[in-house]
Parts: structure tokens; C-alpha cells; sequence
């Protein structure tokens, strides 16, 4: 089948504003979206520019707005989406070129939240003990690729940069829910703050975007209770 | 286009998890740069799903030792023992220091790191499969990637994100003499930098795009070991790579092997579960090259599934449906996406899916680059991970032993760097030009007036190595393909390029990888072409046994750096307790 693609382009050495290219292209529905690029990219237009690397959904490289809503192109299927794809980038970030934006105010947020296992006890040779509940509190965390998928959804985000956005209190409550970390009272503190947690307005766009099925808003609100309450981190 | 130069102690090339390992060794030690052609938590580390296999003892009775026979004996007798002795050894030590690092394995009832069975992995030299990969469900890469980019971030590591090194600099040319530099492409500019240093360690990953069906990332195109390979170090044990049995039917996206070890069964278009034929005593969890050629072989007599007969079935059906949501939740939302269908309740269409190069750049046990039989270090010069071969892997890897490999290995190398570079008196210093046949290679693509499409190459590439070059080889198919491969190469030396610019100009670094992708299939070839017996993942039908008399040693594949011409010569494996016996399971 033949699927029209619309892609915002945007070229920072000819472009002085964006525009929009169309493109069709032969294939079969259950081709990704990203291979859709791929197959303009490699046939019709060298000069498409986007990330990509595993193609699976599992490095967060493609994280991209298609038809209006936050996805990884090499997570949605042609027979999901339809056959006119409209692709941009994700929004809230700068735009270098084509589908690529600028991802360092993006780590500068998850930097901020100190993201490393803080302990201040002597571990010895074996592993610490942590029960399977202790391990299950802080899983859904766990899985977060870095995609920006979430952050760059968000409204709040979009308003003020200085929000630090869904995807670094999600990893902080990696680590604040995590039994063997000392640092939850520190992260609480970073976040206690309109530009941390507090910035969140519940508008679930974070968890309608995560790839990987995080339960993003829940996330932030369990954060925001833990900072009334730090000792239940 | 800008030149710039920086200097550093140390540059290490590739952030997976071998580089960052070795960057946490090195970090206060010496001034070390991290170059990395995607960001560090884009590496195809998060891609492994399994586990990582520790003789911790949790959950029964287990041994390192018992893990290096296993080594020893799943790699097909060509592994260098002391190697894969270290390896195991060291391994119990390296997933204790994960856990303290933070990184969240599953744990036992009694809060210990909780254990489950792995291909190839067995209790008591081959009686039964034993618990010992450790894990976190089946993202335990994914979290070993995170967890080591964490403790970078907390060390302040200097990383250079979507620098995409493309060539090296030797003292006088000569990798006898030590290392001068790398020269890095900046994606984001379009400019060659100059990385002055006195060491450089490569951790770039595999080569696995060479093949159309694979379950490795785009950015898999053999970079490092590419770019060595034409500065004059040659490549170890190439003919040896691994198919991986369950990969995605046409998309070779990976369903660990964990989905077996938790009780997932390979079935034919009979319904037969067919391993019990080929390996009776462990079945389903025999080691990769044995599994694929048992897939292939069951296609070949009419025992496939589909209109082509050209696939097999996973069946996990008969597994509590917890257990998929809890230990397999990633490879089961994988097959909801990329087949439409539900793992509880349908069996999978899976096929196997090139995965994983055993052979690569040749290091000692100290992650050195070794130049030649006799053990020649280049002086300065590191290699670990994929990108490597000690060998502990020998001619078939066991699953679960790459991720302990670059952790133990890195971890190795960067300590051996870190020592190397404090050793070293004066100043590193790239002379001037080390830059120039990089942006030669450069302008000659982004001004080139061919006429042929790199895609187009790269995918007949894919195609002849996939169809000629995969589980079962023979003399005539290895010359057909290597006939096909030189073609290509003429037809790349005209290759074209839509994208001129400057900025994120991938059209320009797709062309430039697919150059190491040729080198490195060729030398590929012509490894597998000589080895005229069957060991381990390279499987002759024209030589169907193992030859040890002739055969049990490592080939290293030598390319001319003026003519292109590829030559090889071979050093022996270094044995140790275990003699060469029939592998059977």
C-alpha cells in the first residue's frame, strides 16, 4: 500500500523557518514508521535527518511527534497509524535539523536529580538485601529509556524550561522509592519546588506518551506525597 | 569544515557497556575523554534482555568453575582458557559491584540476587541446567547501561555525545610505536576534531548490520575494529559469528533466551518440540549455534511453519501468565507490537537472527591490542566488549557471557589504561595531518559525482550475507559471496551522497560506515572460506566435523593497508584443564 508522509523540515543552513515536505511511499502495514523514513531517506531524500538506533523501541533514540501525539517511530506500525503519517519534532527543545532537536536541557533536567544509588553504609562483599515487594515498589521506574517522549508532551514543559519535566522525576523516584538508597530527603528537596514537582498539572499527556508503559503521572504524584512525608521514601 | 584539537590522557571510543565500565576505572586517574557516535544511554547494551550469568550460588549449588567448563566447552574448545577462567572468576565479583552500584536485579524470597537458567549453562560439567544468569525481568541490559551512565554522571566523566570516531593515529604510523590520537567527526557541526592522547581504548560494539535479518541496532556497522583493521591490526576468529535461534520472524528483533530458560519450547510445523532430538539432556537450553542449525535443519526437511515453510514456533502457552508478566514483560510486549499477537495464548513465529560477533580485535587478557601471533602489544592500545575478542567466547558464545564480558573486560581495561597512561612520560601530541585522510574521506563522499545509491549497496550486502554466509556455509557459497562483496566495493567506490551539509549530515556517516561494514564482511569471508572444518557457530557442510588437528587454533586476518588485500595466519588457542571432547547436550 502507499502511505502519504508529511514531514516538518527544517534545514538550520538553507531554512530561516521551518516547512513542510510530502512524500509517498510503497509499504506494507506492518512496516514501522520508522522504516517509512527509512525508505524516504534511502530512495526518495538522503537530506531526511532523524535519530534512530535499535529500532525496537528500547534506546529511545526516535522519539518523534506522529499524527499529533508523542511516539517512537520504530514502536508504531503503518496498520496503527494509518496511511497519512504526519511526522514532527518533539516539541520543547530546540530544533537543530529536520526531526533532531537539541536533548541537553533535556539531561540537564535528569542530571539535576543526582540519578545514582547514594548509600552511606559499608555494603561488604555480598549483595544488600532487598525483598521482591521492596524491589516491585520502585520497578515501573526502572524502565525508563531517556526517549524525552514524556517530557517533551507535556504542557507545562512547554511554558516554562525551567520545569525539569516528567522523565527526571521519574528518575529520581527511581532511586527515592529504592530501599537501599539514602538520598530520597536530598532528591525531595531538589524537587520541592514549582520547577520540580510542584510544576506538574496532572495533565496525563507524560503517561499517554511513555513507550515503555510507565505510569508516569502516578509517578509525580507519589513523589509529591513522598515530599510531605520524606521518611516513607 | 572546522579543525579542533583537544588532548586528553585517555580517549575511550564507544559508551556501551564495556566503555563506561572502563570509564568508571579510569575516572580520577587520568584525564580521560568518552566519545560516542549516539548518546551513551542509546547503546545497544540496553538492548540485552537475558541476564548476566555469576556462579553466586543463590538459588542452588553452583561453581565458577563449572561456569568456565561451560565457557570452555559452549565456545567449541577454540576459547583461551586462562581468559575465560578470569572471566567467570571475576564475574561473581562484577555483579556484586552492579548491585552496589544500584542497578535493580530481581530478587529471591530471601532478598538475594535471584538466578534462572540460561543455553548452555550447566551444573557439574553438563548434568543438568544450572540457575546462574542474574537478572532484572528481561532488561537486565537496559538496567546495566543505566546504572553504569549513572555512576559516569556521578564521577563527572567528560563525555563528547554523537562524536563519531573515524580513524586513529600511530606513533610514526606504526601501532608498534603507541597510540597519538583519534580523529572524531562532530555530527551536531560537521567538524573533525583531533583527540590528542598517549591511550585509546575501543569498546564500538558489534557488526551485526552486515546481515539483512539481525537483531542488532542500525549503528552496529563494526566502526572500531573497521577503522583498526585498515591502520594495520588485525582481526581474530571473524568466520565465528552467532545466529541467535529466537529472533522475530523477518525482523530479527531478539525474544531472549531467557524466554526458554523460564520454559518456553521451540516447536516445529508438527508441533513437535524437535530439540529433544538434538540435545537430549538440556533440550531447548542447548547453546545458540547448536539450537540454529537445529532450526535450519527442521526448514530443510519440510518441517517449517508458513507458506514458505521458512519459520518455527516459540511456544510460551503453557507458562503461567504471571510469569511472562513479571520475567519476560518486555519480549512479550515485542511480540504484541511487531506480530499483532498475544504470547500467553499463540505461539510466535521466530527465526534465527544474526547476533553477536565472537571474533573482532585481539586483546590479551589485560584488554592490550595484540598485533600478531606472538602476542605483540600496541602500546597504548585497548579493545573490549564486542568489538574484542580475548577470546573467552571461542567459536560460539553461551548466553548471558557478553554482558559479563564487557563489565569484566572494561572494567580490566580501563584499570590497564588508567596504569599505562600514568606510566607515561610527556605529553601526548597528534602531529599535524593526522586528520587529513578523514576529511579526505569526507569531501570525497559529500563531492562525489557517482551514481551509486548506498542504501541500495548495503542492501544487497545484507542480503548476500544473510542467504551465503549465515548458520551453514560451504566453499562454493563463501566464493560466490565474496565475489558479490567485491563487486560492492567497486560499486561503493562510486557511491553518492543526496546530503552536502554540515549538520547532521547521516547520509554522510551511513556511507562511511558502510565501508567498515564491507571490510569487516569480507575479512568475514575469507576467515570462514579458509576454515575448511565446523566449529562452533561456523558450520561447513562441506567440512561437516571439528578438526582439531588441523583446526583448534585462531585465525587473524591481516589487511594490507595499501592494497586492501587480506591475508591470514593463525595462533593457537592456550588450553588449559578441559582437552577437546565431543560436544554433545
Amino acid at each position: 500500500m502507499d502511505v502519504t508522509l508529511r514531514v516538518k523540515r527544517f534545514n538550520p543552513e538553507v531554512d530561516r523557518r521551518p516547512h513542510w515536505e510530502t512524500y509517498t511511499v510503497a509499504v506494507d502495514g506492518s512496516d514501522r514508521v520508522l522504516d517509512v523514513l527509512h525508505q524516504v531517506k534511502w530512495h526518495q531524500d538522503g537530506t531526511l535527518s532523524f535519530r534512530r538506533s535499535c529500532a525496537h523501541g528500547v534506546c529511545g533514540s526516535d522519539a518523534m511527534v506522529i499524527n499529533g501525539k508523542n511516539r517512537l517511530a520504530c514502536v508504531l506500525l503503518v496498520r496503527d497509524v494509518g496511511t497519512e503519517i504526519t511526522v514532527e519534532p518533539i516539541r520543547g527543545l530546540p530544533v537543530i535539523k529536520d526531526l533532531i532537536v537539541d536533548m541537553e536541557p533535556f539531561f540537564a533536567g535528569y542530571r539535576s536529580v543526582r540519578p545514582v544509588l547514594v548509600t552511606h553504609d559499608e555494603p561488604g562483599a555480598r549483595e544488600r538485601i532487598q525483598s521482591p515487594e521492596e524491589r516491585a515498589r520502585f520497578d515501573d521506574t526502572t524502565k525508563c529509556i531517556l526517549c524525552a517522549a514524556c517530557t517533551t508532551s507535556c504542557p507545562v514543559f512547554w511554558a516554562n524550561d525551567a520545569y525539569v519535566g516528567p522523565a527526571a522525576i521519574v528518575n529520581a523516584h527511581r532511586f527515592i522509592f529504592d530501599s537501599r538508597d539514602d538520598a530520597a530527603t536530598e532528591r525531595l528537596e531538589i524537587l520541592d519546588r514549582r520547577t520540580g514537582v510542584w510544576g506538574c498539572r496532572t495533565a496525563f499527556n507524560c503517561t499517554d506518551a511513555c513507550p515503555r508503559g510507565i505510569k508516569v503521572t502516578q509517578a509525580i504524584q507519589e513523589v509529591k506525597r513522598a515530599s510531605f512525608a520524606p521518611d516513607d521514601g | 569544515m572546522e579543525i579542533r584539537r583537544h588532548s586528553f590522557d585517555a580517549v575511550i571510543v564507544g559508551a556501551g557497556g564495556a566503555g563506561l565500565r572502563a570509564a568508571i576505572e579510569t575516572a580520577g586517574k587520568c584525564r580521560t575523554a568518552v566519545l560516542t557516535k549516539l548518546y551513551p544511554t542509546r547503546s545497544h547494551t540496553g538492548a540485552a534482555q537475558g541476564g548476566m550469568c555469576a556462579a553466586l550460588a543463590n538459588v542452588e549449588e553452583d561453581s565458577w568453575e563449572w561456569h568456565a567448563f561451560d565457557t570452555v566447552k559452549g565456545g567449541d574448545y577454540l576459547v583461551d582458557q586462562p581468559a575465560a577462567e578470569i572471566m567467570c572468576r571475576e564475574a561473581i565479583d562484577a555483579v556484586i559491584e552492579l548491585e552496589h552500584f544500584g542497578l535493580p536485579f530481581n530478587r529471591t524470597d530471601k532478598g538475594l540476587i535471584d538466578q534462572r537458567r540460561f543455553g548452555g549453562h550447566t551444573r557439574n560439567h553438563g548434568e543438568a541446567p544450572v540457575r546462574r544468569a542474574c537478572f532484572a525481568a528481561d532488561r537486565t541490559g537496559h538496567m546495566i547501561l543505566q546504572t553504569l551512565y549513572q555512576q559516569c554522571v556521578a564521577r563527572g566523566v567528560t563525555f563528547f555525545n554523537e562524536f563519531q570516531v573515524l580513524d586513529v593515529a600511530f606513533v610514526g604510523d606504526d601501532p608498534r610505536r603507541g597510540v597519538a590520537g583519534v580523529v572524531a567527526y562532530e555530527q551536531a557541526t560537521g567538524d573533525v576534531h583531533v583527540f590528542s592522547c598517549r591511550a585509546a581504548l575501543f569498546a564500538t560494539g558489534g557488526f551485526g548490520r552486515m546481515f539483512k535479518v539481525s537483531s542488532n541496532a542500525h549503528t552496529l556497522t563494526g566502526d572500531g575494529p573497521g577503522l583498526l583493521f585498515r591502520r594495520g591490526v588485525p582481526l581474530e576468529d571473524m568466520e565465528f559469528f552467532q545466529f541467535h535461534p529466537t529472533g522475530i520472524y523477518k525482523l530479527g528483533i531478539l525474544l531472549s533466551e531467557a524466554a526458554r530458560g523460564e520454559g518456553g519450547l521451540l516447536r516445529n510445523a508438527e508441533g513437535e518440540r524437535f530439540m529433544e532430538r538434538y540435545a537430549p539432556t538440556v533440550k531447548d537450553l542447548a547453546p545458540r549455534d547448536l539450537v540454529s542449525r537445529a532450526m535450519l535443519t527442521e526448514i530443510r526437511q519440510g518441517r517449517g511453519i508458513g507458506p514458505a515453510k521458512d519459520y518455527l514456533h516459540l511456544d510460551l502457552t503453557h507458562l503461567p501468565p504471571e510469569q511472562i508478566d513479571e520475567k519476560l514483560p518486555d519480549i512479550a510486549e515485542f511480540v504484541r507490537t511487531y506480530l499483532g499477537i498475544e504470547p500467553k495464548t499463540a505461539l510466535i513465529p521466530i527465526q534465527p537472527t544474526a547476533h553477536y560477533a565472537m571474533g573482532g580485535i585481539p586483546t590479551n587478557v589485560r584488554a592490550e591490542v595484540i598485533l600478531d601471533a606472538d602476542g605483540t602489544v600496541a602500546p597504548g592500545l585497548y579493545a573490549a566488549g564486542e568489538c574484542a575478542c580475548v577470546s573467552v567466547h571461542g567459536a560460539n558464545r553461551l548466553g548471558t557471557n557478553s554482558l559479563l564480558d564487557i563489565v569484566v573486560f572494561g572494567r580490566r581495561g580501563g584499570a590497564a589504561m588508567a596504569e599505562f597512561v600514568q606510566g607515561a612520560e610527556g605529553v601526548a601530541e597528534a602531529t599535524q595531518g593526522v586528520e587529513e585522510v578523514t576529511v579526505a574521506s569526507i569531501q570525497g563522499l559529500t563531492g562525489s559525482k557517482g551514481t551509486e545509491n548506498v542504501a541500495d549497496i548495503r542492501t544487497e550486502l545484507q542480503a548476500e550475507m544473510t542467504d551465503k554466509a549465515s548458520v551453514f556455509r560451504t566453499d562454493e557459497l563463501l566464493r560466490r559471496t565474496r565475489a558479490t562483496i567485491g563487486g560492492l566495493r567497486e560499486r561503493y567506490a562510486a557511491a553518492r551522497i543526496d546530503d552536502k551539509g554540515r549538520v547532521f549530515n547521516f547520509d554522510l556517516t551511513e556511507a562511511l560506515e558502510l565501508g567498515y561494514l564491507l571490510d569487516l564482511a569480507d575479512a568475514l569471508v575469507s576467515a570462514a572460506l579458509a576454515r575448511t572444518e565446523s566449529r562452533g557457530a561456523h558450520f561447513r557442510d562441506d567440512f561437516p566435523t571439528r578438526d582439531d588437528v588441523n583446526w583448534r587454533r585462531h585465525s587473524l586476518t591481516h589487511r594490507d593497508p595499501a592494497t586492501g588485500a587480506v591475508r591470514l595466519d593463525y595462533k593457537p588457542v592456550v588450553g588449559g584443564s578441559y582437552l577437546p571432547m565431543e560436544r554433545k547436550y
